[in-house]
């Protein structure tokens, strides 16, 4: 079915052969891990630049203006000049703080984001962690950022950090029911969690077209729940700036400010990828069937252009979501979820292993 | 002890959990503070405090001569500039009782209408960016673009125009000038629409402000809200119609009155007016008199003893000018009745039991212009 599609297993096996040449097993175990964390620092502060990057392109072209055009050829070092900015800002400590708490708050919200990154399939092989829980481990991950959120805001002293974090945390665990949930039609579907079998699972199609409806359903839900559970777009009154100045965030300057800034563009990444991942199709290119002329011809793009495509497609929905609709306040976001959300998400399942028994899928 | 009776007055409970919005805040347009008494996130009680803008205006006017008190309004309600000056030069016309060119009033009325219009423009704007819809901002900013295009051809300046005096106007209209309205009436008339598709059908924009805070008639008459936001309540005091200046007697327009007085009538009837407004200028712009820009007066102004009151509907109420004058060149005293300052504490009784994000949602729909409540 991918015969084309490059393996990189095969690159990954030789550098593990040949440090096991010259080191002993747990040397080798030590080094490998070294150079897979450096690889995703290293990959996760790119993304994150060009990520703020795109969004004040996006956001301005929406706005009809232009957007960050003076710092580099079109603007592309504006990041790099704001994240020089940001280093170089005074930390200012917040007197009768929490201060352990102050300060680890930032580190547990990029440390959560982190460990969601690894477990995502960037293309054939190259999968840092493949568990065979891969769905289950993402979720429980990613739902380690609201303690983050919620120290910061307590930790912070000020009236409007804490109603900004309490506004937060209720609204991060009431959609991560949601998000759970819809993943679980696709891993009904598919009969796995282990993402790379998800992803094997779409060699003849994309679930969102082989599942129809109740897979198009899911994904509508995933896409409204994971943009609630990031704090983006219109649910994003946890930092809204023109009822909170800046909620949990408040009174966090420089670097710190910066990590919670760059984990929330790397958790939108996340769950766009994600999306991309279980809904449509991975790294897998567009199939129709198995084995025909259109298949090879789809083969023929790399396997990660197919991915930084499709999740990039699902950022720039995202995008578009925040600089359209206005804000939803609490109570109506609230409603929403479990009032709305969860009672079509549950009927979903219920459809979808109805469908699944009775094999009425493609 | 002071402190503590004065908070008690104010507030009542000891207990009560306590959060300023402002005087710094990016959503209350201006200096203005909102003391507001949560119990989790709805409000129990909203104390709105003015003052960090008062500059003094009034008292200034005594000590300037009636020319120069005209450049001082200006900074009231700025975004209705040149309704301010043309309510004190009626009243300084109606003391003297001087008769101002057919042309005046056209020219005047036109004005009018233009800065209601970007007023009202401004309004959108702000009013979808506190809702969070940041976009909205640019696209009414750029609509407002056009007129302060206009005002910057014939006048020189884009906000305060200026260009009033007792008697009629400093300069003529260029020639350009009604073909430059006729262009933006065509434009704007284009781009409304695009307000509605943009914020007024969205369902997250109607479920925030559908049913959130009703003023009742009886309320509104109490209080003195007047403007849009007194007429979305049935509070039918458009000053136009009542007690009509310049040429609005001549001109067939509708007074926008809705009944229902929650948030989302208030930002239809400015919508509303935005459209009436156009209906005004075409009925005008072609029809401008030729003759002199002003009447010919003295050079000093003295206006005679006595009591001198003049209204004029602002973008955001009825702005009234009461002159006391004994005869000298400054006035003896001048007090302004300004629209938002009755505007602004009808929100003490509107903004009970509702949430922190209703409180910017209703305040927005009042539109408030923070240097008109403290002058």
């Amino acid at each position: 079915m991918t015969f084309d599609i490059y393996d990189f297993s095969g690159l990954t096996q030789s550098i593990d052969k040949g440090l096991k040449a010259s080191m002993s097993p747990g040397w080798t175990l030590l080094t490998e891990f070294v150079i897979i964390g450096l690889i995703f620092l290293i990959f996760y502060a790119i993304l994150g630049l060009f990520l703020v990057y795109a969004e004040r392109k996006v956001c301005a072209f929406i706005q009809n203006r232009i957007g960050p055009n003076r710092v580099g050829p079109l603007g592309i070092f504006q990041t790099i000049a704001d994240l020089i900015k940001l280093l170089m800002k005074e930390l200012i400590p917040i007197k009768n703080a929490d201060k352990l708490l102050f300060n680890i708050a930032p580190f547990i919200v990029i440390i959560a984001s982190f460990m969601a990154i690894a477990a995502i399939p960037f293309a054939k092989g190259l999968h840092a962690i493949d568990f065979n829980i891969g769905i289950f481990y993402i979720i429980a991950v990613s739902s380690l950022g609201v303690v983050g959120i919620l120290l910061a805001g307590w930790s912070s002293n000020s009236k409007y950090s804490l109603i900004g974090a309490m506004r937060s945390g209720a609204q991060v665990i009431s959609y991560e029911l949601s998000i759970g949930l819809s993943l679980l039609t696709i891993v009904v579907f598919a009969g796995t969690m282990q993402l790379s079998g998800i992803v094997e699972s779409q060699a003849n199609g994309w679930w969102i077209f082989k599942g129809h409806i109740p897979a198009v359903i899911a994904f509508v839900v995933f896409l409204i729940a994971s943009t609630a559970e990031t704090n983006r777009g219109p649910f994003d009154l946890a930092e809204a700036e023109s009822e909170l100045t800046a909620g949990f965030h408040t009174e966090y300057s420089g670097i710190k400010f910066a990590f919670f800034f760059l984990a929330e563009f790397m958790n939108m990444f996340i769950v766009a990828s994600i999306a991309a991942t279980v809904f449509l199709g991975g790294w897998m290119p567009l199939h129709f069937g198995v084995d025909n002329a259109f298949n090879r011809i789809m083969d023929y793009i790399p396997p990660i252009v197919w991915f930084f495509g499709k999740t990039g497609t699902v950022i720039l929905i995202m995008m578009w979501f925040k600089w359209t609709f206005p804000r939803l306040r609490i109570d109506q976001l609230l409603t929403l979820e479990w009032k709305y959300l969860l009672p079509i998400n549950l009927l979903n399942i219920v459809v979808v292993a109805f469908l699944t028994l009775m094999g009425w899928h493609f | 002890m002071q402190e503590e009776i004065v908070k008690n007055i104010i507030l009542g409970e000891d207990d009560d959990y306590i959060i300023n919005v402002g005087p710094q805040h990016p959503s209350t347009h201006g200096v203005l503070r909102f003391e507001v008494s949560l119990q989790g996130e709805t409000i129990k009680k909203v104390v709105p405090h003015c003052g960090y803008i008062h500059r003094g205006i009034e008292k200034m006017c005594e000590r300037d001569t009636y020319p120069q008190i005209i450049h001082l309004t200006d900074r009231m309600d700025y975004l209705s500039a040149h309704m301010n000056n043309e309510a004190v030069c009626l009243c300084v016309e109606k003391a003297l009782e001087v008769e101002v060119p057919e042309r005046v009033t056209y020219i005047r009325t036109i004005l009018d209408e233009l800065n209601r219009i970007a007023s009202h423009q401004l309004w959108w704007s702000a009013m979808g960016m506190d809702m969070g819809a940041l976009t909205t901002f640019f696209y009414g900013l750029r609509d407002r673009e056009k007129i302060l295009d206009i005002f910057e051809e014939s006048f020189g300046t884009r906000l305060i125009q200026s260009v009033n005096a007792p008697g009629g106007l400093m300069q003529d209209i260029h020639t350009g000038f009604q073909k430059r309205i006729k262009e933006f009436i065509r434009y704007f008339r284009k781009k409304l629409p695009e307000y509605d598709q943009l914020l007024t059908g969205n369902v997250i924009f109607r479920e925030r402000t559908e049913g959130i805070a009703k003023l009742s008639l009886e309320d509104a008459i109490q209080y003195g809200v007047t403007g849009p936001s007194g007429r979305a309540s049935g509070f039918s005091c458009d000053i136009r119609k009542i007690e009509p200046y310049g040429t609005y007697p001549k001109v067939d327009f509708k007074e926008i009155l809705h009944t229902e007085g929650d948030t989302i009538t208030r930002y239809k009837v400015r919508i509303e007016e935005m459209y009436e407004s156009m209906n005004i200028l075409e009925q005008l712009v072609d029809n401008i008199p030729a003759g002199d820009y002003s009447a010919k007066m003295k050079a000093v102004l003295r206006l005679p003893v006595g009591e001198f009151y003049q209204r004029v509907e602002t973008a955001r109420g009825e702005l009234g000018v009461y002159i006391v004058s004994d005869g000298n060149k400054s006035p003896y005293r001048i007090k302004f009745r300004a629209p938002n300052f009755s505007n602004l504490f009808i929100i003490s009784k509107l903004a009970v039991g509702y949430k922190i994000a209703d409180l910017i949602a209703i305040s927005g729909s009042l539109d408030l212009v923070i240097p008109d409540i403290d002058r």
